[in-house]
């Protein structure tokens, strides 16, 4: 069977640095940090981090409350950032509604904020009563596909893929994967999260999350770094727009990029600390799929979070296949880790890297640690031209994914 | 409370949870065509009508005929009342 070529025409995000593709990037080459003390943080007992990087300022009352009514602040993010991907390539009102659009956009789990309402009022006295109707919509694991698709009249297929931090990896995959088997012409791709107090607890419980820079919030995370001590969550949504590069061509496209491989994995020897072996075995099958060696990658974006054990395993895992002669770094330096988004941002960053010839360094990296030095770190921004970028997403549950990026060359 | 306060406390209520601009509120206007409200609508209209007013309403089946603000505004007076008595 003959694959289809995918490529991306459209970009879209909303992240702690702001709304657009355009500020993100821009906020990554100032080499500007996103974290920010949160009082609110302190407030609850037993609960490390007093950090995170939070989507600030967004004016929703533009989206009518009909279509606003059913949607927590992650589908609002995944909304903008979708209107900003399809806007970006022309994409008109047929195209979006008339099937050959589909939609991959996952979130690490349903409004936590809706869920604690929920519950604050059923536990009281176990009654129902009193629940709006508009609940459920909030907290389904599709509830940022659902609606976005619903706002947009997208009538291709909604898929909601939920995988913690590989979410936008994996949707962008799966995406990649219907377009490539003819099964859509287009595919909206990416992830969303928004921000409660339950996620920095989740890694904080595991001794996973940095809780040591609650009064330097910009020095952290640090992945890679000697002094690096865990995780800062954060926010956003990212969105891709694939397609297949017949319908780009035939639509006079602007085409940013191709998606050349991608590949999943699973890591089986723990559910939460990451193993090199299946790490390399991802990158691997990735590569294998878009017909390149690992000495043809110019440029390996890291998932690399700031965890003592998770940066230490990627960069073996990349140092057995890359050596010290490929770039490596992670924007979770800049903006945290913004769960089910972080995917989607970062190839965000990786598309507009191909396109400026830009390696955007490891922010808060200023003492390499020993155990990462299989892998070349760069300190600065590096231009060169890059035509191939691999990048890396793992999640809790032991799940890898790994996305090749080309420049796009007929 | 008189049926005046019930009317415009009705108003008010259902203005800020629709957002409805409280000059669209006139008795005749039909909530579906006039105030752009549909089914899940109406669902939470009745939860902020009895966290309003104290009363209970439910499933009540008489809900399902009401169609315009005039409707509503004489169903919540009796079942004001009807509470009160």
């Amino acid at each position: 069977m003959q694959l289809r070529r995918v490529v991306i025409t459209g970009l879209g995000a909303v992240s702690p640095f702001g709304q657009g593709a355009e500020r993100l990037f821009q906020a990554l080459v100032d080499g500007e940090s996103a974290i920010r003390y949160i009082a609110e943080l302190e407030k609850i007992q037993g609960l490390g981090p007093h950090v995170a990087g939070l989507v600030q300022g967004m004016d929703i009352k533009d989206i009518p409350r009909k279509i606003r009514r059913t949607m927590s602040p992650m589908s609002v993010y995944a909304l903008l950032a979708s209107q900003e991907a399809l806007d970006q390539a022309h994409v008109d009102q047929d195209l979006r509604t008339g099937g050959r659009l589909g939609i991959a956009l996952g979130s690490t789990v349903g409004s936590v904020d809706v869920m604690e309402e929920f519950f604050d009022n059923f536990l009281k006295d176990r009654s129902i009563e009193g629940i709006k109707s508009m609940l459920f919509f909030k907290i389904m694991g599709h509830s940022c596909a659902a609606n976005v698709a619903q706002t947009l009249g997208i009538a291709g297929r909604t898929l909601a893929p939920t995988a913690a931090c590989a979410t936008g990896c994996q949707a962008v995959g799966l995406g990649y994967e219907a377009i490539a088997l003819g099964k859509q012409d287009l595919m909206l791709c990416g992830g969303a999260d928004e921000f409660h107090p339950l996620t920095a607890a989740t890694f904080d419980i595991i001794q996973a999350a940095s809780t040591q820079y609650n009064d330097r919030p910009q020095c952290t995370p640090r992945p890679f770094d000697r002094d690096r001590d865990g995780i800062v969550c954060s926010e956003g949504a990212g969105l891709l727009l694939l397609e297949s590069l017949d319908s780009a061509h035939a639509r006079g496209a602007n085409i940013l990029a191709e998606i050349s491989g991608f590949a999943s994995t699973s890591d089986t020897s723990s559910i939460a600390n990451p193993d090199p072996e299946p790490v390399r075995r991802c990158m691997e099958l990735a590569l294998a799929e878009a017909g390149l060696n690992a000495a043809e990658i110019d440029y390996v974006n890291a998932h690399a979070t700031g965890t003592v054990q998770g940066d230490e395993a990627e960069s073996r895992a990349i140092g057995d296949l890359f050596g010290t002669h490929t770039p490596v770094s992670s924007l979770k330096g800049h903006m945290g880790h913004a769960m089910a988004a972080s995917g989607a941002l970062e190839l965000i960053a990786c598309v507009k890297m191909l396109g400026t010839g830009q390696v955007i360094p490891t922010r808060n990296l200023d003492n390499p640690a020993v155990e990462c030095s299989a892998v070349a770190l760069p300190r600065k921004i590096e231009n060169k031209v890059l035509q191939t970028i691999i990048k890396n997403n793992f999640a809790l549950g032991g799940v890898n994914c790994a996305i090749v990026l080309r420049r796009f060359f007929e | 409370m008189t049926n005046d306060e019930i009317i415009e406390r009705t108003n008010a209520a259902i203005a800020e949870e629709f957002e409805l601009d409280m000059n669209d509120l006139v008795p005749s206007a039909s909530f579906k065509e006039d105030l752009g409200l549909d089914s899940l609508d109406a669902v939470d209209m009745v939860i902020v009508l009895e966290q309003e007013f104290g009363i209970k309403i439910g499933k009540d089946p008489k809900i399902l005929r009401i169609r315009q603000l005039s409707d509503l505004h004489s169903y919540v007076i009796d079942k004001k009342n009807a509470f009160l008595n």
